[in-house]
């Protein structure tokens, strides 16, 4: 292991645990909004919102998304589309009447 | 016969095939769970009525295990990142911790699930509880499966290490992923049936 692996491998670990303490922040941060009894659209958003920060900051740096290939990139840029259209279909299907009236 | 690319890069990729190969996995995961979470938003939505989950729910006891969850990915992580610096003993104590906090995620959740039965809430009662116990169940057996191939990687796996530990390492990467995916359900699951 050369010296600037030691290194780059040092300073991931200080992410990560930068990441840990972000992600146990965001946490109270959730259930503390919650308290507040917001009306359910804005308590939705705001869930769904820290909720993605903290699924992001998963996904890019323990899962190392942040610098990956091109080729992973593309598989999950099509499940993402793919993973809209499902939620996107019960939703539309339901509301008045894009496809049903 | 050897393993093709299980370090060396593919010229076509430039990947190794477990690296592809477990996020090809983790794609057919996020369908699987947008299906229910889908499931979810049409029955949520066709309800004249919906509880919200704290009213149902244990929310310190799920607050407590989104903590726990968060930990064990950071310890999977610390382990992966033992295992690239060449301390496998400092490996061992971090993939150890991973399981031991899967294994509470459970206890906990076995708790929480024995307390809705001994007071009849149960998946028949209503479409709330259907809808918690089927994506609770659910992530469950994933945290489980992930335990077992995660002990596998600490115990007898493991001797991997000592004739190939460029291959072991990267098996511990693709372990880890799929326990940072568990995660990150999780991270989804607890707002949206516990706090909405």
């Amino acid at each position: 292991m050369t010296t600037d692996h030691a290194v780059d491998i040092d300073k991931q670990v200080r992410i990560y645990i930068t990441v840990f303490v972000a992600l146990l922040g965001l946490t109270i941060v959730t259930v503390a909004v919650s308290r507040y009894h917001l009306p359910v659209h804005l308590a939705v958003t705001v869930a769904l919102i820290v909720a993605s920060i903290k699924g992001s900051l998963v996904a890019c740096y323990f899962m190392h998304l942040i610098s990956e290939r091109k080729l992973i990139y593309a598989v999950l840029g099509l499940t993402a589309v793919f993973f809209v259209v499902l939620l996107a279909l019960p939703v539309i299907t339901h509301s008045d009447g894009f496809w049903i009236h | 016969m050897e393993i093709p690319y299980t370090v060396e890069l593919r010229r076509d990729t430039g990947l190794n095939n477990g690296k592809i190969g477990i996020w090809l996995f983790l794609a057919s995961e996020v369908m699987l769970f947008g299906a229910l979470f889908a499931s979810y938003i049409l029955i949520r939505t066709g309800a004249p009525t919906w509880p919200r989950g704290d009213t149902i729910l244990n929310v310190p006891m799920a607050t407590f295990n989104t903590l726990v969850l968060i930990s064990s990915s950071v310890t999977m992580v610390m382990a992966w990142a033992s295992l690239m610096r060449r301390r496998f003993s400092t490996y061992r104590m971090y993939m150890g911790a991973t399981i031991l906090l899967g294994g509470v995620f459970l206890v906990v959740k076995y708790f929480e699930y024995s307390h809705k039965f001994e007071t009849g809430l149960l998946p028949s009662s209503n479409n709330f509880l259907a809808l918690y116990f089927t994506l609770t169940g659910l992530h469950m057996l994933h945290v489980l499966g992930g335990m077992v191939v995660n002990a596998y990687f600490w115990g007898p796996g493991a001797k991997l290490y000592k004739t190939n530990p460029e291959w072991f390492t990267n098996r511990v990467e693709y372990s880890g992923l799929f326990w940072h995916f568990v995660d990150l359900v999780w991270i989804f699951l607890f707002p949206t049936l516990y706090l909405l």
